[in-house]
């Protein structure tokens, strides 16, 4: 059973350290590349952890500034201060 | 990748949309309110009535006895449309998060009298579930206008409403230290004191009217007629002398909102009021209900926080609205 | 003056102190009174309070947020129209997918945000009120951007001057516009499941996603920062489709088998809504991305799965006749593509036969479909057209009355036979072209009895006149530019105009 939950950020020059963090923190995810976006499967969880968005952008971040950025996610969301995460319960 | 092309070339075939050209009587460049706001509602051919009220189509006419020949009379004469809404309000916005932040690093709050303090928490935290109540209001006047020009001046105004509301209860965050205990108390205040009863009960009773075009003027001449000079300029200068500079500060926000209101408002108002005696006759009466009861149901805060001023202060409110609503072609 | 310790509040305390608080239960007047339509589609809801919030955005950051994004896409669609970006695509064949974007989809951003409204203002609870008023804003913007971007094509090309009077008319657009309109005429948890759970969340995907990253290929650099724009609110509107079905789900078990039934409904509404999208994806983008097939496969297969899997705890299954429109994925937009050729003469956009490398890659991407049934129908069409007899249809099709799509799809297992059912009502009888749609009718046929059928209104008359070009004139059209062929319109002299000074200079 496909437990793939994703999401897909635009390939633009405020997404990539969220990508990148992406990556770092979740070392199982898929990289997609589609014309002027990106997108992120990963099994049953994927997590964006703001300490390393912030350690890549070199200034403070707020999570919620992945909402200029995100054009789509599949999974159940957790947003919290310090990191946004989507995930299946299966 | 268009440069080598001479641009005598490339002449534009038309300069807007059909139905804009035909509002403007010719052919020719139209602005982005124009463009984003004419004719957008469908009109006619709906396929099903509504399950929830199958007694009218999902657009319709008669949902106010107001009548007018076109919809599109009114324009909204900030010509906001969503881009200029939001940036215009995140500019405001950013001037009070400054003074958010410098009262909380400079700790002004702690400046005011204590008795000024304790006044606030019981004046202006309820007032955030009124601000919620102004929010569903607006909401349902966008919900059932006719016509996309006052249905988004409608929605931008209740969401206007939940962002002074939580104003409001950031104030409260302020003044009980992030606790939540004033926001706790002022919900109990709301519902169980009697300086609020009177209120409350007025907004209950406007949240079952009918006609929309009704509950825009008893909510936003007539409700906020009272509210916004009562709040943010009678009882500040009340605070002032109490050592309330603070307030002054976080009150810009719904000063220069207060002032945005009446841009739109008044204008609709006018060219309502204008299109016929029947709609006149029909706003007279319903301000003149509504200013009644906004005046009367607000005295009493007014008296708890103005004293024997209050009286004096209510009606000056009252003769302004009636000036205001004068100057739209409403007799109260 | 010492500076006190503050308590530091986390997100979802602050948002519910600033948000959650504020609503009371109205004790002068009755809540059923204030709230009149929230339990009258058999939905139970034990406590409101339950509700997850499935984004915790204040004004403030909203305010900031969207602002932020506003002012970019702005900056873009100006420089677009500064720099004559429609030079840029790769083709004005390119332009009609737009045409059918801003006639047939933008009018529906209005609609939901009139949907959202309504309910904005609905809903007892104060979570969902608040989440789908920020819907309601956000589709406004939708709209107003889509509006605003297109503005620029609009100078220069046939087929969009008139969206909302043709949205209102048209015959192939009663299609969106009787999928919205039987939403929003829906209880406001139908409406949510509708679309900001079938809608959104599970299909919106296949709309969006490819068509944008298709317009990137194409160099509609306009399109795709005004969809990418909106995409960026989209992750807020879905994950609010997903918390009202967990939301009603977790309320009550009684609730199950009518969200299970809205699931079905909604699903076969929105597949069948798609096949413009599936269309413009293989035959209208000059440049291709991925096929219909393809996109189904991530978004609906893959993406779905999870979710259903996910949903399957509390006894949902996947949508009824899921398995129907995957059989579907191989044919509908070659199905579809060929019933706008027919009719084209009708239609304020233009069709035509792919060229050859078009017809290889539709080959290859349908390996077993394409060759067998559809390139022959093209290759034969074509040599037609290339004699001079290029073939319209002059009568006027039946329309599916659930769905109101012309009944021109065939059965899946037999792609050469029309798939027809009919259904019986108080002495008439209703045509459907799918299971689909006549479970959609069989359930509730004193609503679809009401539809506004276009060829019904036609032949009774409502329509501008008895004669097709009355009928268009009717609908606004603007007659051998909105309509017609491509080869030879106005839009493609025009293009070819552009591209022979470009040659010269």
């Amino acid at each position: 059973m496909s437990r793939i939950v994703s999401i897909t950020l635009q390939n633009n020059d405020d997404a990539r350290p969220i990508i990148e963090a992406i990556e770092k923190d979740n070392p199982d995810a898929t990289v997609n590349l589609y014309p002027a976006m990106v997108k992120i499967d990963c099994d049953g969880r994927l997590i964006v952890k703001q300490e390393t968005v912030e350690g890549l952008l070199g200034r403070e971040w707020d999570v919620q500034e992945l909402h200029l950025s995100i054009v789509s996610i599949a999974g159940n969301v957790d947003e919290e201060d310090d990191y946004f995460e989507l995930s299946w319960n299966i | 990748m268009s440069l080598e092309i001479k641009t005598n070339v490339i002449q534009p075939r038309r300069h807007t949309y059909s139905h804009i050209a035909k509002r403007l009587g010719a052919d020719k460049p139209a602005t982005r309110y124009q463009e984003g706001t004419w004719d957008l509602q469908p009109t006619v051919n709906f396929h099903y009535r509504p399950t929830w009220k199958p007694d009218q189509e999902l657009y319709d006419k008669s949902l106010t006895s107001i009548q007018m020949e076109d919809w599109y009379t009114f324009n909204d004469p900030r010509q906001m449309y969503y881009g200029t809404y939001t940036m215009a309000r995140h500019k405001m916005m950013e001037a009070e998060e400054s003074h958010f932040k410098f009262i909380d690093k400079s700790n002004m709050i702690g400046l005011m009298d204590a008795d000024w303090q304790q006044k606030i928490k019981t004046f202006l935290l309820p007032l955030r579930h009124f601000e919620w109540g102004a929010n569903m209001n607006n909401c349902d006047c966008s919900d059932k206008a006719y016509g996309t020009a006052i249905s988004q001046v409608a929605l931008f105004a209740a969401m206007d409403r939940l962002g002074m509301a939580q104003i409001i209860s950031r104030v409260g965050l302020l003044l009980d230290d992030n606790t939540g205990k004033s926001l706790d108390q002022a919900k109990v205040d709301w519902l169980e004191s009697d300086l609020w009863q009177g209120v409350r009960k007025m907004v209950e009773d406007s949240f079952v009217l009918d006609d929309w075009f009704e509950l825009l003027v008893a909510q936003n001449l007539c409700m906020d007629g009272v509210v916004f000079p009562l709040f943010y300029h009678y009882f500040e200068d009340a605070g002032i002398r109490q050592g309330g500079t603070a307030m002054s500060m976080l009150n810009e926000f719904m000063q220069d909102w207060g002032k945005d209101e009446k841009r739109w408002l008044d204008q609709l108002l006018k060219v309502t009021a204008a299109e016929s005696a029947e709609n006149a006759a029909l706003l007279s009466k319903w301000a003149a209900t509504w200013t009644e009861r906004a005046v009367t149901a607000f005295t009493p805060i007014a008296k708890h926080v103005l004293g024997d001023e209050a009286a004096d202060v209510m009606s000056s409110i009252r003769a302004e609205i009636t000036k205001r609503a004068k100057k739209s072609g409403i007799e109260i | 003056m010492a500076e006190k310790r503050k308590k530091k509040l986390g997100i979802k305390q602050r948002y519910s102190m600033l948000t959650r608080g504020l609503g009371w239960d109205t004790t002068y007047q009755p809540m059923d009174k204030v709230f009149p339509y929230d339990n009258y589609e058999g939905i139970i809801i034990h406590d409101w309070e339950g509700w997850e919030d499935p984004f915790r955005l204040t004004m403030d950051a909203y305010w900031k947020f969207q602002s932020e994004k506003e002012k970019k896409l702005y900056a873009v669609i100006d420089s677009f129209a500064q720099n004559n970006g429609h030079l840029g695509i790769t083709d004005a064949r390119y332009v009609n997918a737009i045409k059918l974007f801003l006639t047939g989809v933008s009018p529906l951003e209005y609609q939901a945000a009139r949907g959202f409204t309504h309910v904005g203002r609905q809903f007892r609870g104060v979570g969902p009120r608040v989440a789908c008023q920020m819907q309601a804003i956000d589709e406004l913007r939708h709209v107003q951007t889509q509006i605003h971007s297109m503005s620029h094509y609009n100078k220069f090309f046939d087929g969009l001057h008139s969206a909302p009077h043709m949205h209102d008319r048209v015959w192939y657009l009663s299609v969106p516009k009787s999928f919205f309109d039987d939403a929003r005429t829906a209880g406001p948890f139908e409406f949510l499941t509708s679309i900001s759970f079938a809608f959104e969340y599970v299909l919106t995907n296949l709309l969006f996603v490819p068509f944008m990253s298709g317009a990137a290929f194409n160099g509609d650099m306009a399109t795709v920062t005004f969809g990418f724009s909106a995409q960026s609110d989209e992750a807020r509107h879905m994950t609010l489709g997903l918390e009202v079905i967990k939301f009603m789900l977790e309320q009550d078990e009684r609730n199950i088998p009518i969200v299970q039934r809205w699931m079905d409904k909604w699903f076969w509404r929105g597949t069948r809504m798609l096949t413009l999208v599936g269309m413009m994806m293989d035959y209208m983008l000059p440049k291709r991305v991925m096929s219909w097939r393809e996109a189904w496969d991530i978004y609906f297969t893959e993406a779905g799965g999870a979710l259903f899997a996910d949903l399957a705890r509390y006894g949902i299954k996947p949508p009824k006749y899921a398995d129907i429109a995957t059989k579907e994925a191989e044919h509908i937009s070659h199905q579809a593509w060929n019933i706008f050729y027919n009719y084209t003469h009708a239609a304020a956009f233009h069709t035509w036969i792919p060229e050859k490398e078009e017809l290889d890659w539709l080959s290859e991407k349908y390996p077993d479909t394409f060759d067998k049934y559809y390139r022959p129908r093209l290759e034969y069409l074509d040599k037609e057209e290339k004699a001079g007899r290029r073939f319209y249809n002059d009568i006027l099709p039946m329309l599916c009355q659930v769905c109101q799509i012309p009944m021109g799809f065939t059965d899946m297992d037999d792609p050469t036979t029309i798939s027809f059912h009919s259904s019986e009502y108080q002495g008439n009888k209703y045509h459907t072209c799918s299971h689909g749609c006549k479970d959609i009718f069989d359930y509730e046929p004193e609503k679809y009895v009401q539809a506004w059928l276009p060829v019904h209104q036609i032949y009774q008359g409502n329509c501008g006149g008895a004669e097709v070009p009355d009928v268009l004139k009717w609908y606004n059209f603007n007659l051998g530019a909105d309509n017609m062929e491509y080869q030879g319109s106005p839009d493609q002299k025009l293009w070819d105009e552009w591209q022979a000074h470009r040659k010269k200079a």
